[in-house]
């Protein structure tokens, strides 16, 4: 046992005497969760806007001055014919392009409708889409106040957004943030610092020393874990207090259920260091097959349900969307063990067969 | 000149002798932006929905219908009690609750105007918002059938109507695959890039054979140019490669000059590559050069205006912004390849990116030295 300590000793020598390493390993966190509660939005305001209007008349300023002090457009230029329209889509600053019909208000006077044209810049559908419905739902409310006491029978909407009443961004990155931090820690550090140890041939003295093979995977683990761990409580406290993102339900079961993942993502890491020899090979491994499946394949940013149902099934085969689930459920939601039991479960059942693996996969001998 | 050429054959053949990069740097990327693609979408088409229907009228069923007929929802579940659906939506089963009040038809007829209750899990905001457009339109739909159905002359005269009339330029399917393709493949050739040339010195230094090259009488420029080139050659094929396969498989438009896409390509990929050198003289271990790059990446791509929109950004993130070299060219590549941009349109961009480029590659020379 004494031994077993002298060796994570080791460890955690290499990895504080790196300044560098740590320097990132903990502002990372940091900087990315202000960059997402701070810079990444998903709302859109500010989106510059022209417009067509060759009646200027009172009706159509009153429109466009609603438009544009809604806060969501801003004007870029006002055209002068049809043709700038191409122009300026092209140069690529105008997302929607607003074109009143000629002699507006007197149409609408004379045979009580007038025409609006919107054109949305659709290279981007998203935007334009949402851009298309704002100033629809501008204009129609116009047309309401226009039409006040004349209109007929309506049913309206009243609208509760749960668990996220003012559809911050925050509240989405926070669950991700963890996974792809605790992925990157302990799945990617870990296959490094093990295929480390066998480019640069010190493999061979700890495997010829008295220490058991798994001796050597738990102590080259095992700071990596206490890292992992301490990330996984600075992105929690940070989006506690500076961005208000609540823990609802049990910390405890949070901290439990963090640790598990990171255990599979170290088992993960153990397994990828089994299969390479190279940091070069077990990087870009754990980069290009880890990373960006964590971030795009498990509803970290865009919703499993929507995807192909192949890609449904592929997400199904990556662990950090449990994990997400799981802290979503906890953090925002307030469930207990009840309603996660069986994410739970599965990221168990991951950390055995990938344990199981490298096990069977170790190799005691260098070539 | 020819020093020059025997480093870019001695990294070629250092790539092309490790079985495992070759497909790394050539299959992975594609079988990537094929999933990926397909996996970054926002359109929601399945939108689960709970039915809490507690009128059961002729108006409440006819509602109800609507949001059965409209692709963008699937009823998962129907139910008389609100709790049961909170409850449905705790366990993740649904998005959202349709709740209709008792006495919602009656009400209607005799005030003409009843409230639906829409209970909507925000925990997506964008997706949240989004749902709620859409239901919102439902029912701006439902409104106008209504009127129709028993139109009242008295109160129709006299009402004004705007109509509105909405197209959708250069992309009218609204197809996002098409919007994130060419953002995707930058994407792609960017991590290839900064990760081969990032990891590349330090290497070398960390295997020690940086010691041979410093004792041989190559100077840094020709060091650095060729260390450079074959990464260059690389990530360029790999974009050709990358559009043929966005063209073929998502059949992507491509409005453009294709070569203004790859001279834009060339200046943007020497920044690339050069930040990486000047990541790799600057660390130590490849962990560590990992590291580094990695920090810079998951910033550059998170501002890049990939996922989410610039304009919503703070303005002094939109000012920090300019620094992101990824900014600019999925920029250009989307208008040139999406809009048909010309090259009196990007001219601001690709003219920021020479300057970038021009002044990473003379930090990474001078940081580049010729002793362990």
């Amino acid at each position: 046992m004494r031994r077993f300590w002298g060796f994570v000793v080791k460890e955690f020598f290499h990895i504080f005497r790196d300044y560098r390493t740590l320097l990132i390993l903990f502002g990372m966190p940091a900087v990315q969760l202000m960059l997402f509660g701070y810079v990444i939005t998903n709302e859109i305001k500010d989106a510059r806007i022209a417009i067509l209007d060759p009646s200027k008349d009172v009706v159509t300023r009153k429109i466009s001055d609603k438009i544009l002090s809604s806060g969501y457009f801003l004007l870029d230029r006002n055209l002068n014919n049809g043709a700038e329209i191409e122009e300026v889509f092209r140069q690529g600053n105008v997302k929607l392009v607003l074109i009143y019909e000629p002699e507006f208000a007197k149409k609408l006077e004379k045979y009580g409708s007038a025409k609006i044209q919107i054109i949305g810049d659709a290279s981007d559908p998203n935007t334009a889409n949402i851009l298309v419905n704002y100033a629809n739902g501008i204009i129609n409310n116009f047309l309401v106040s226009m039409n006040t006491g004349k209109i007929s029978r309506q049913i309206v909407p009243e609208v509760r957004m749960m668990y996220n009443g003012e559809l911050k961004g925050v509240y989405m990155f926070v669950p991700g943030l963890m996974a792809m931090l605790l992925m990157l820690i302990s799945a990617l550090m870990t296959s490094l610092s093990i295929t480390r140890e066998k480019e640069m041939g010190t493999m061979e003295l700890l495997l010829a020393s008295p220490l058991k093979p798994w001796q050597i995977i738990i102590g080259k683990v095992f700071p990596y874990v206490f890292l992992a761990f301490i990330d996984a409580c600075i992105i929690l406290v940070l989006g506690n207090t500076v961005f208000g993102v609540p823990v609802q339900g049990s910390v405890l079961l949070l901290l439990a259920e963090s640790l598990l993942f990171i255990s599979m993502a170290l088992s993960l890491g153990i397994l990828i260091s089994s299969i390479t020899d190279s940091q070069q090979v077990a990087m870009m491994i754990s980069l290009v097959a880890l990373m960006l499946p964590t971030i795009l394949l498990s509803g970290f940013i865009f919703p499993v349900e929507n995807m192909p149902w192949i890609l449904q099934i592929l997400c199904y085969l990556m662990p950090p969307k449990y994990f997400i689930s799981i802290i979503k459920s906890i953090m925002l939601q307030g469930n207990g063990m009840a309603y996660v039991w069986h994410q739970t479960l599965i990221l168990i059942a991951f950390t055995g067969i990938f344990l199981t693996v490298s096990v069977k996969k170790f190799k005691i001998r260098l070539a | 000149m020819r020093t020059i050429l025997y480093i870019i054959q001695k990294e070629f053949l250092q790539v092309f002798r490790n079985k495992m990069m070759l497909p790394i740097i050539f299959v992975v990327p594609i079988v990537q932006l094929i999933i990926l693609v397909n996996a970054a979408t926002f359109e929601m088409k399945h939108i689960r929905l709970s039915i809490v229907d507690l009128d059961l009228s002729g108006v409440s069923r006819k509602l109800v219908s609507k949001f059965q007929g409209s692709p963008f929802y699937q009823i998962r579940h129907r139910s008389f009690s609100y709790h049961d659906a909170e409850n449905e939506m705790k366990k993740g089963n649904i998005d959202m609750i349709v709740q209709i009040p008792a006495g919602f038809e009656r009400k209607l007829m005799k005030e003409n105007h009843a409230k639906v209750q829409y209970v909507i899990n925000a925990i997506n905001g964008q997706t949240a918002g989004l749902m709620n457009a859409y239901s919102t339109m439902i029912l701006f739909d439902y409104n106008r059938e209504l009127v129709l159905e028993n139109p009242d002359p008295a109160q129709l005269a006299g009402v004004r109507n705007i109509q509105m009339d909405y197209s959708y330029w250069y992309n009218p399917k609204l197809n996002y695959k098409t919007y994130m393709v060419p953002g995707i493949l930058v994407l792609l050739v960017t991590i290839i890039g900064l990760l081969l040339s990032g990891m590349n010195i330090v290497r070398e230094k960390e295997i020690g054979t940086i010691e041979q090259i410093n004792v041989t009488p190559i100077n840094k420029i020709q060091f650095i140019a060729g260390k450079l080139t074959p990464f260059w050659i690389i990530a360029l094929f790999e974009l050709a490669f990358g559009l043929m396969v966005g063209k073929l498989l998502f059949n992507i438009p491509m409005e453009g000059n294709l070569w203004l896409i790859f001279i834009s390509a060339a200046v943007y990929l020497f920044v690339i590559l050069s930040f990486g050198l000047l990541i790799s003289t600057i660390t130590n271990t490849q962990q560590q050069s990992m590291l580094v790059s990695f920090f810079f990446m998951v910033v550059f791509i998170l501002m890049s205006g990939l996922f989410t929109s610039i304009e919503s950004m703070p303005q002094w993130a939109q000012t920090l912004d300019r620094l992101n070299p990824l900014m600019y060219f999925i920029r250009i590549m989307r208008m040139v390849l999406l809009k048909g941009s010309t090259f009196a349109d990007i001219r601001s961009l690709f003219g920021s990116l020479v300057v970038y480029a021009l002044f990473i590659v003379s930090l990474a020379i001078f940081r580049y030295r010729k002793v362990a």
